[in-house]
């Protein structure tokens, strides 16, 4: 190759590069477009509520003066049907997704069934609302309380929890099943032995990620009759007169975060809003804490895990 | 009958443990196994030697119903199993049942992702063996069967999958041997690994051969000619020969034999 090939050889390689540079480029800022817009809502929310955030903020009740106002009954209430969700959804998903994976038999049947349980991801959260307002409140009589939120809710994440289970479930190398098998296990042995402790980390994952999603949701909870005014919390057990019974915090009725915020956002007065950016700071938090979490769980269960 | 062939090797035939008669096996619509006749002698190493493709694994999990986890797989004939004269095959058989029996070691070594003492006790786990004592006298003898023990036996609480890879095969091992099975299935166990770990495996199984039966599958000739007794060699889902190791590799009958055995094809 002479010294003037070698030239056009190295201006091609270069005119080539630029395509790489400008794609880098333009990734960096399709990235930045989706960050820093989180980034500023969040710093803005941070700006205007962290004024407001305080113990008191935590531990009061919403008042008519934005200054007395806090955010208790919501982030109790937000805890509180978390927990049912969790309860509902982890048990119900992993199962589902058990079984569609390790079990059931490959036919038209199990087929519609895996495409149906895909497009419930897709449905919108406000038809579950209505559904959980039919069936919950209405049919079962389990009123406006937290136990209907929180099945509510468990409703709208299974989807995702099932999903997160197939496919925690799918990259389980198929010869350590055999090796289980070989050993003559039954089915049930290779899942609870196996099956579901090694993709325990994928499926919790699944499941907080889902939860992080229905802790925000607002119009599902609406729709089966949230109060957005609550100035006591459920009782706890065994406490008051008469006595509650273990359960009967399920019955009460109860706010959740989003729709305390929702509330003083409506509100004219400028410190509901600051209220209001000061609960949006403290969900994000959560949010991101149960993320945090996630990470974490994922990175302790997967250690111990090697093919 | 191809079965009988080692008759004119003069040599007292040991005790059956196991026979195929008319075996054939079908993938969904393809036939994979074609009516295959070959006895498993009692604590001998029997191989399975042939070209890719020829349906030797596929023979070889036909002995502990692997095809069972699978939709779609037919087997028609029997493989007999003694003393007993259960037929594997049959329907009215449980495969767990056979696999208790039958233990099997795979092609790339499958640690569970658990300690080496728990990839061990497993086979015993799932017997419902629970007395600690019975489980750390098992685990010690089949690490132990299987050439392991010295290398591990102070970190048995560690994962499988922090050993080499022959180490790893060795405890595969080990976890076939905890039960006590009649018969062993090895899959080409040592195509993961190197020479010097295939070393060990190989003098391995010749020692497990004084307890166990074993039927191995491997695509080296050379070592099915180190290793076993009696060689079959197979071809495009058929069982071209059977007989004494040293016969086939030294006057095979068959000119297909002839050519696999001295690379003219394979």
């Amino acid at each position: 190759m002479n010294q003037q090939e070698l030239q056009s050889l190295r201006a091609l390689i270069a005119s080539h590069k630029r395509w790489d540079f400008l794609f880098g480029v333009l990734g960096v800022l399709a990235l930045m477009l989706g960050v820093m817009t989180f980034v500023a809502l969040f710093a803005d929310m941070t700006i205007n509520g962290i004024g407001r955030i305080n113990i008191d903020f935590l531990t009061s009740f919403p008042s008519r003066r934005a200054a007395n106002a806090g955010i208790l009954s919501a982030w109790v209430g937000s805890v509180l049907v978390m927990l049912v969700t969790a309860c509902a959804a982890v048990p119900l998903g992993v199962a589902a997704g058990v079984y569609l994976e390790e079990y059931a038999p490959k036919n038209w049947f199990t087929d519609i069934i895996e495409i149906n349980v895909t497009n419930l991801a897709g449905v919108p959260s406000i038809i579950y609302g209505l559904l959980a307002l039919g069936l919950f409140v209405y049919t079962f009589g389990l009123g406006q309380s937290i136990l209907t939120a929180g099945l509510t809710l468990a409703l709208l994440i299974l989807p995702v929890v099932i999903v997160a289970t197939r496919e925690a479930i799918r990259a389980i190398p198929q010869i350590i099943r055999e090796g289980a098998y070989a050993c003559g296990a039954t089915t049930w042995q290779v899942v609870s032995d196996h099956i579901v402790p090694y993709s325990s980390a994928g499926i919790l994952t699944g499941v907080i990620i889902g939860m992080a999603r229905a802790i925000g949701e607002t119009a599902p909870i609406i729709t089966v009759g949230a109060l957005t005014f609550i100035a006591f919390l459920p009782p706890a057990p065994f406490t008051g007169d008469p006595s509650a019974g273990l359960f009967d915090w399920l019955f009460a009725p109860f706010t959740v975060m989003p729709i305390q915020m929702f509330n003083w956002t409506s509100r004219p007065e400028r410190a509901f809003l600051d209220n209001a950016a000061a609960a949006g700071f403290i969900l994000v938090l959560m949010t991101l804490t149960m993320n945090g979490l996630a990470i974490w769980l994922r990175y302790r269960l997967r250690k111990n895990i090697k093919w | 009958m191809i079965a009988h062939a080692e008759h004119d090797v003069a040599e007292v035939v040991p005790p059956l443990k196991a026979e195929a008669r008319n075996l054939s096996f079908h993938y969904g619509s393809f036939q994979a196994l074609k009516n295959i006749n070959m006895p498993v002698y009692e604590r001998k190493v029997t191989s399975l030697i042939g070209p890719s493709g020829c349906g030797k694994s596929t023979y070889l999990r036909c002995f502990n119903r692997m095809h069972d986890l699978y939709p779609g797989n037919r087997y028609d004939g029997t493989i007999e199993f003694h003393p007993d004269r259960t037929d594997l095959l049959s329907k009215a058989v449980d495969p767990i049942e056979v696999r208790m029996r039958i233990s099997m070691v795979f092609q790339k070594p499958n640690p569970f992702p658990k300690s080496i003492y728990e990839n061990v006790a497993y086979g015993l786990r799932v017997r419902g063996e629970s007395a600690r004592s019975v489980i750390d006298d098992k685990v010690e003898a089949a690490l132990k069967g299987a050439a392991l023990w010295g290398e591990v036996k102070d970190r048995l609480k560690e994962l499988g999958a922090n050993l080499s890879g022959g180490q790893q095969q060795r405890l595969c091992i080990a976890r076939a041997l905890a039960t006590d099975p009649e018969l062993l299935l090895f899959d080409e166990p040592t195509s993961a690994l190197d020479p010097i770990a295939t070393a060990n495996i190989e003098e391995l199984i010749s020692e497990l051969k004084e307890r166990v039966t074993i039927l191995i599958v491997t695509h080296n000739m050379q070592q099915a000619a180190r290793i076993s007794d009696y060689t079959a060699y197979m071809y495009l889902g058929e069982m071209i020969e059977f007989g004494v190791t040293d016969q086939i590799f030294i006057k095979p009958r068959r000119k297909e034999t002839e050519d696999y055995i001295t690379g003219r094809f394979g």
